[in-house]
């Protein structure tokens, strides 16, 4: 008995000894995944980004904490060519790359360090753009920088000018994402004169607020604040990623003090979240949408009516209620409503089964027997599809239409909604990644059929719409643009648009500062820990 | 029979032993050859590809796709990427993770001493309290213990791991505050991995309290992954001693008077023990499973969790080169304990 008795002590000792060391200030964020590597541009996803580009990098442009509105970062200042086909950028002088034991820089920041940046992703003679196997710069391709860069030109120093073949918008915006980091050339010329490309995504160097120390695969990353970052040293000394694959797990760490802020909890944990008295419980509107998408090209689908008819049918108050657990609001829209050009006055359809019936007899159809497609995973935007699928069928079954509910493995599904002749109304969602309206409605565009627009729907007035908002600088007349264009999608009914979800972020009450993003990075610059 | 043994019967003996030998290591040559097969076709059998894995819901074009395809190799015929594959293997070069970049061997060396640390612990976990309970169940046929135990153990081998996993952690480090929750040590302890096995790390790392952070952290995951062998194992020695247990030979040495422990320890135990070895070593595969769930729980940076990980990303060259290496590892695992047994078991050589 006493020998167990010890035992137990022991592993009570272990466990607090288990907490952080209190010296030192350190934050622990639990994250969900492992990052694939630590350059920031050649992968795209969020745990990759949270890991590289928001820790150890600066941008030329930043978007302000918390924020989609732009601010200077690397850049001090630009000026934009009246046909918006130059961008000329003033860097900060003084910027230091981190000193850290593998890497001593002899400069600061310079035009060389963004040329680089950029060209690494684009020309493929350099040695850097196949220096990871198999790599294709994904993030800088999708958003179509081969085809709209012409140059990058160094004019001094701290002078640099890019140069496109066609004006775009949301380049600025562009410029504050993730890939378009910029990394030090003169620690890349190091590594390839020493024949070690590899290091550079293994052992980062950048100008963001911290630097990094250590990574155990899947287990542990560490980093420490950057004495010299250009915002200002952090508050907290030491900030670690303990990589926590499941939600449940994490919200256990959480609770049990073993870190002090978490990724995504699963829905069923939040409200234990929430009572927990030692615990803090952000949440934020999602940069995100949730819809179902119809196929227009196939009959009866490609009737107006019967798409409108079947989004009355919908009850998605209740879908709201059940299936988000309140997290979200209905939408209206294709883009969220914390987004600037959001149109305030379009009305939602009604849920009314008895008018959608009767739209659907004046339509001529009858007996109509459909499928309504389910994604096989969780997502932000939807977090079960499946029941959502099953509420949508009851609601059907209420003005005549029968539907059968199909899932796929999760890439097989999407490959399958793209197919043109797909039978049946698809779920799918999306977050936005640089907080421009364009990064929603392209989903709508002609060009993105067989790609992301699973409506497989090509309107006349809205891709001249989508085209005219592309070519516009001016914000307040692109919202014009983007307002006429979510009345044109209203009226046309290419999606049932479903729900904005909440996002949550619960962390311990001494964590202040952190500011939730509706990006959906995690960014830990500012933040601090109360004593 | 009080004969010194001729010199002519060791050389038989171990004609004998390298026959067998000999014909153990014929069959592997085609195992292998099919296991690289199943994990080659296995993955590519999985709806979906790498691309679009990547891809997400933004969606790739048909000419980015192709273009991709290209750069992966994989718009070749499927033999010739097999070949190709094969003939990377034969060179030590089990390729490069679509995913990381990393060489699939450098990563796998080094995540597979926390699953190695972590399935011993729970193998010698499952065995020492295994074979004991399964011995006194036996001995004690039909008791209360007995009963218990067997009842015991068919509930842990039907436990599924997920759940069992997240109510431990519930239990012993949310409510009691026992044991961490997950990882492999205290952030606190910070120093680099010599050997891969923490507790070896730890201990040399001359941190005061390293070694007990890491045993502290190594106690729920090895619980949870040794209850199916530990089940497993009870079950199996309780048979095997029955029937041991009711041998002519074991009447005998009752009959002349030995004592109880000495019957149970001596004489049964050690010929029960034959097939209980076989299950031992049929067990580290059980491990290799249950290692994937254990490890996703605990993120407990493994094999299992790389796997698991990779399949998600539809990972190609990981998956099918990781699946080798660990039925590599299965594999010689059984062919040392085939040889122990036939050394442990004569009649095994003979046959």
């Amino acid at each position: 008995m006493i020998k167990k008795l010890t035992f137990a002590a022991a592993l009570a000792a272990a466990t607090a000894l288990g907490g952080v060391a209190a010296n030192a200030k350190t934050l622990v964020y639990c994250s969900e995944a492992s990052p694939a590597g630590f350059d920031p541009s050649p992968w795209s996803g969020g745990n990759d980004f949270d890991a590289s580009s928001r820790t150890i990098y600066s941008r030329l442009v930043e978007f302000e904490h918390g924020k989609t509105s732009l601010m200077p970062g690397l850049a001090e200042s630009w000026t934009v060519s009246d046909d918006g086909l130059e961008y000329t950028f003033k860097l900060r002088p003084g910027v230091k790359f981190q000193t850290t034991d593998y890497f001593t820089p002899s400069r600061d920041l310079n035009a060389d360090d963004v040329i680089f940046s950029f060209e690494r992703q684009w020309k493929k003679e350099s040695p850097w753009y196949s220096y990871l196997p198999g790599t294709g710069w994904e993030y800088f391709a999708g958003m179509g920088f081969p085809d709209l860069l012409k140059e990058i030109v160094k004019v001094d120093d701290l002078t640099v000018k890019f140069v496109l073949n066609k004006p775009e918008v949301a380049f600025l915006p562009d410029l504050g994402m993730d890939f378009a980091s910029i990394v030090s050339k003169e620690y890349a010329d190091q590594l390839e004169k020493a024949g070690n490309l590899q290091q550079f995504t293994q052992k980062p160097v950048g100008t963001g607020p911290f630097q990094f120390v250590d990574y155990q695969v899947d287990s542990v990353i560490r980093y420490a604040a950057w004495d010299g970052y250009f915002g200002g040293r952090q508050k907290i000394d030491d900030l670690i990623f303990a990589i926590t694959p499941d939600p449940a797990v994490r919200a256990q760490k959480l609770k049990a003090g073993e870190c002090n802020i978490m990724s995504y909890p699963a829905p069923a944990d939040i409200a234990g979240l929430q009572a927990d008295e030692n615990l803090h419980v952000a949440e934020q509107e999602g940069l995100n949408i949730g819809y179902m998408a119809y196929n227009t090209t196939v009959a009866p689908f490609d009737k107006v009516e019967v798409r409108r008819a079947l989004n009355m049918a919908v009850n998605k108050q209740a879908i709201i209620d059940a299936v988000y657990q309140g997290a979200g609001q209905a939408a209206v829209n294709p883009i969220p409503p914390t987004m600037w050009g959001y149109n305030k006055d379009i009305k939602d359809d009604p849920y009314d089964p008895e008018s959608a019936k009767k739209m659907l007899d004046e339509a001529g159809v009858k007996d109509l027997s459909m499928k309504i497609w389910a994604m096989p995973v969780s997502r932000p935007y939807n977090p079960n599809a499946q029941r959502v699928a099953e509420m949508i069928q009851a609601d059907y079954a209420k003005v005549g239409v029968k539907a059968e509910i199909v899932s796929y493995e999760w890439t097989e599904y999407r490959t399958r909604g793209k197919a043109n002749d797909r039978d049946g109304a698809f779920q799918l969602g999306w977050t936005g990644d640089n907080g421009d309206p364009d990064n929603f409605l392209f989903l709508l565009g002609c060009e993105a059929i067989g790609q992301s627009n699973y409506a497989i729907w090509c309107n006349k007035e809205f891709e001249d719409l989508l085209q005219a908002g592309k070519k516009t600088t001016d914000q307040a007349e692109r919202t014009k643009i983007y307002e006429k264009a979510q009345e044109v999608f209203k009226r046309e009914a290419p999606w049932l648009t479903i729900a904005h979800s909440k996002v949550f972020m619960p962390m311990t009450k001494n964590v202040v500062g952190f500011e939730m993003d509706p990006l959906g990075i995690h960014r830990f610059d500012g933040v601090d820990i109360a004593e | 029979m009080g004969m010194a043994p001729r010199p002519g019967r060791h050389l038989a003996i171990a004609r004998t032993m390298f026959r067998y030998i000999l014909n153990k290591f014929a069959l592997i040559v085609p195992t292998i050859i099919g296991i690289t097969l199943a994990a080659f076709a296995f993955v590519r059998l999985l709806p979906g590809d790498p691309i679009l894995a990547m891809a997400g819901e933004r969606g790739v074009s048909p000419e980015r796709y192709a273009e991709l395809l290209e750069r992966f190799g994989y718009n070749r015929p499927i033999w010739v990427q097999y070949f190709d594959y094969i003939s990377g293997v034969l060179h030590g070069d089990f390729g490069v993770s679509l995913a990381t970049k990393r060489p699939v061997l450098g990563e796998f060396l080094t995540l597979f001493p926390a699953t190695l640390e972590l399935a011993t612990v729970a193998m010698l976990l499952a065995i020492a309290i295994g074979i004991p309970a399964g011995i006194f169940a036996a001995v004690k046929r039909g008791s209360w213990f007995d009963q218990l135990t067997m009842g015991a153990a068919l509930t842990g081998y039907s436990m599924p791991i997920f759940w069992w996993g997240l109510l431990l952690i519930i239990f012993f480090s949310g409510t009691l505050g026992w044991t961490p929750v997950s990882g492999r040590i205290g952030l606190q302890y910070f120093f680099p991995p010599h050997t891969g096995f923490m507790l070896i790390d730890s201990l040399i790392s001359g941190k005061k309290g390293a070694f007990s952070s890491a045993v502290s952290h190594l106690i729920l995951p090895a619980i949870v992954l040794a209850t199916i062998p530990l089940a497993v194992i009870a079950r199996q020695t309780r048979s095997a001693m029955l029937e041991v247990l009711g041998e002519d030979y074991v009447r005998t040495a009752r009959a002349k008077g030995l004592s109880p422990r000495r019957v149970i320890g001596m004489h049964a135990f050690r010929n029960a023990l034959i097939p209980v070895v076989t299950t031992i070593g049929l067990q580290v595969g059980t491990l290799m499973a249950g290692a994937i769930l254990t490890e996703t729980i605990f993120s407990w940076p493994g094999i299992g969790k790389w796997m698991i990980d990779s399949i998600g990303k539809r990972d190609y060259v990981v998956v099918q080169s990781g699946l080798l290496l660990i039925a590599l590892i299965v594999m010689a695992v059984n062919l040392v304990v085939d040889l122990l047994y036939a050394v442990i078991n004569p009649r095994i050589r003979v046959q």
